[in-house]
């Protein structure tokens, strides 16, 4: 088993407009990109289970010419509301490092 | 015909965004290379909803002055006396009423102290709540992010309402002979849609451009401040920076589709919809990058999202940190006994009950995440809070943090060995008013019925600084 952490090149959170937060991985080359898709751990549900959202409410996405997968879900604050934490949702990427990948 | 269609050579149109965002920099470097390429306008959007609901609420950018009037200046500088157009969407980062007006001004400074003439076009973006309440009743406004339906309530309470415009009204302004368009609230890639549909080329082409350089150089790498030059075609578009250190590669752009999209495919804009699916990206030179393959999907209906505003109460905030083992580790109860003093105690002058919001992020426990943070220990050896009170008025607000930072303070908890004091405060004053609090309450897509009418143009002659409405156009 190898954590994300080492295996992408890129793992990052922003806003998509202020109700919502997208995150993306990318990963290093194309090979590593279609060993990850091929092992199905990267998907709506393991992004609805690690930021408390029904699997309903979060769209995911492989996207092979950026040898990304992107998945864009609900904020369970609007940006800048009273108690948010992150208005630009800039560092929501962190639970995403950690996923395992099985070698 | 005016220079800006003269200059337009068949089937190429070269644009220039100087910069990701009006006030953010960008090299004097790199802007002169990128002119040096002649572009048939230049560029930049100057605002967002990332940093939050306030600046639309206040109406206020959320840059500087003088960060924007140097990056302004610059523009204006390369070029006016060269009678390309130079264009700016989003004035003042919320693209208001009063953000247009300060950018309007601004730039009439820096004619006067530059000694520039040009004619001037005022796009407005700011709603009449009477039009969005007629659609809403119509049936003709839908959510935009998968939010609820828009209420009565939250038109007639928000603070102001912008609408994004997209690519018609620039068209318009350029085709009346504007050599500086100042807008309010436009969708980032609107400014460069008009511009390329201008040079008589397909929407998809426009759309495309606009995306790629709505965040000046953000589609190269490595990170740097610059410019991005886009060479658009008929049935591709070549992008380069023009900052030296910087290169598009495939990935760099390829990558730059997934920038703040709700999806990596299909971006929504006012009349239809980008498809960036059959997208292939060659390498062209070791710094620039072919795009082909970009559909564009017409809408049936002329659409426009509105972004609106209402405020909540005032604000006000306290930062304080703890160095204390003991303290840090019974931390979760300690924050409940201090909200139950400063209930009380609030009480006690005049505060009802629920008449404040009180938040406590912990930083080095759970600051940045809050309820999504996985960890649910730390090992931390100091932990930094921030407290917020949200109030309606800015009086119990202040009262309220008051009370809530001497209760972080002082009071007591079990184990306590250092009764001086709980808290590193790090200022005198302790406390931060905020002001008003505003939140996102409209984020809604209306039928606007045709481009135009949501979005009116005013025209100016500039000269040096002194302005005179023109008038008679449409």
């Amino acid at each position: 088993m190898t954590v994300i952490r080492e295996l992408a090149s890129v793992c990052k959170s922003k806003n998509a407009g202020p109700f919502e937060v997208t995150i993306d991985v990318i990963f290093k080359s194309d090979e590593l990109f279609e060993r990850v898709l091929a092992t199905g751990i990267l998907n709506a549900a393991l992004f609805a289970r690690l930021y408390k959202v029904d699997e309903s409410q979060v769209l995911f996405m492989p996207y092979p010419p950026a040898r990304a997968f992107k998945a864009t879900l609900p904020r369970l604050i609007p940006a800048g509301a009273f108690d948010d934490r992150d208005v630009y949702g800039a560092q929501q990427h962190a639970p995403i490092l950690e996923v395992d990948i099985p070698d | 015909m005016n220079a800006t269609r003269d200059k337009t050579s068949p089937g190429e149109v070269r644009l220039l965004a100087v910069t990701s965002i009006l006030g953010y920099g960008f090299p004097e470097s790199a802007l002169e290379i990128g002119m040096q390429a002649d572009p048939h306008m230049i560029g930049a959007d100057a605002g967002s909803t990332d940093p939050g609901p306030y600046y639309l609420g206040a109406g206020v950018p959320f840059c500087s002055r003088l960060s924007i009037k140097r990056d302004t200046r610059l523009m204006l500088l390369a070029a006016v006396p060269r009678g390309i157009p130079v264009v700016i969407s989003t004035c003042g980062g919320a693209g208001g009423e009063p953000h247009l007006q300060f950018m309007a001004e601004l730039v009439r400074e820096i004619a006067r102290e530059e000694k520039l003439d040009f004619k001037l076009a005022l796009i407005h973006a700011e709603q009449d709540k009477g039009f969005i309440k007629q659609q809403l009743a119509a049936g003709k406004v839908k959510p935009a992010s998968r939010r609820p339906a828009l209420t009565v309530e939250q038109v007639d309470g928000a603070e102001r309402i912008v609408a994004l415009m997209g690519p018609e009204p620039f068209e318009r302004a350029l085709e009346n002979g504007a050599q500086v368009i100042l807008a309010g609230r436009a969708t980032d890639p609107s400014i460069w849609a008009a511009g390329v549909a201008r040079g008589g080329l397909p929407p998809e082409m426009g759309w495309y451009a606009g995306k790629m350089l709505e965040c000046g150089a953000e589609p190269a790498a490595p990170k740097r401040d610059g410019c991005l030059l886009a060479r658009v075609y008929q049935d591709y578009i070549d992008l380069e920076p023009t900052n030296p250190e910087q290169s598009c590669t495939r990935l760099s752009v390829a990558n730059f589709a997934l920038h703040e999209n709700p999806s990596a495919i299909h971006h929504y804009e006012p009349g239809g919809m980008l498809d960036t699916s059959a997208c292939s990206f060659e390498q062209l030179t070791d710094r620039i990058v072919r795009v082909r393959g970009m559909k564009w999907v017409p809408a049936d209906v002329y659409t426009v999202k509105m972004e609106g505003v209402q405020r909540m109460g005032y604000r006000a905030i306290s930062m304080l940190a703890t160095r204390d083992p003991v303290l840090i580790k019974g931390i979760d109860d300690y924050l409940l006994r201090v909200r139950a003093i400063v209930d009380e105690k609030s009480r006690n002058f005049g505060v009802p009950e629920g008449g404040y919001k009180l938040s406590i992020r912990s930083y080095g426990l759970n600051g940045v995440m809050g309820e999504r943070e996985p960890r649910t220990t730390t090992t931390a050896h100091e932990l930094s809070f921030i407290l917020e009170v949200l109030a309606p008025t800015q009086e119990v607000a202040n009262a309220v943090i008051a009370i809530a930072r001497t209760t972080t303070l002082h009071a007591d908890f079990p184990g306590r060995m250092c009764k001086e004091g709980n808290m590193g405060i790090p200022f005198s004053p302790a406390d931060v008013e905020l002001g008003a609090s505003y939140e996102f309450t409209v984020y809604h897509i209306v039928d606007a019925e045709d481009p135009y009418h949501l979005f009116p143009i005013e025209y100016l002659d500039v000269t040096q600084g002194a302005t005179a409405e023109v008038k008679g156009q449409p």
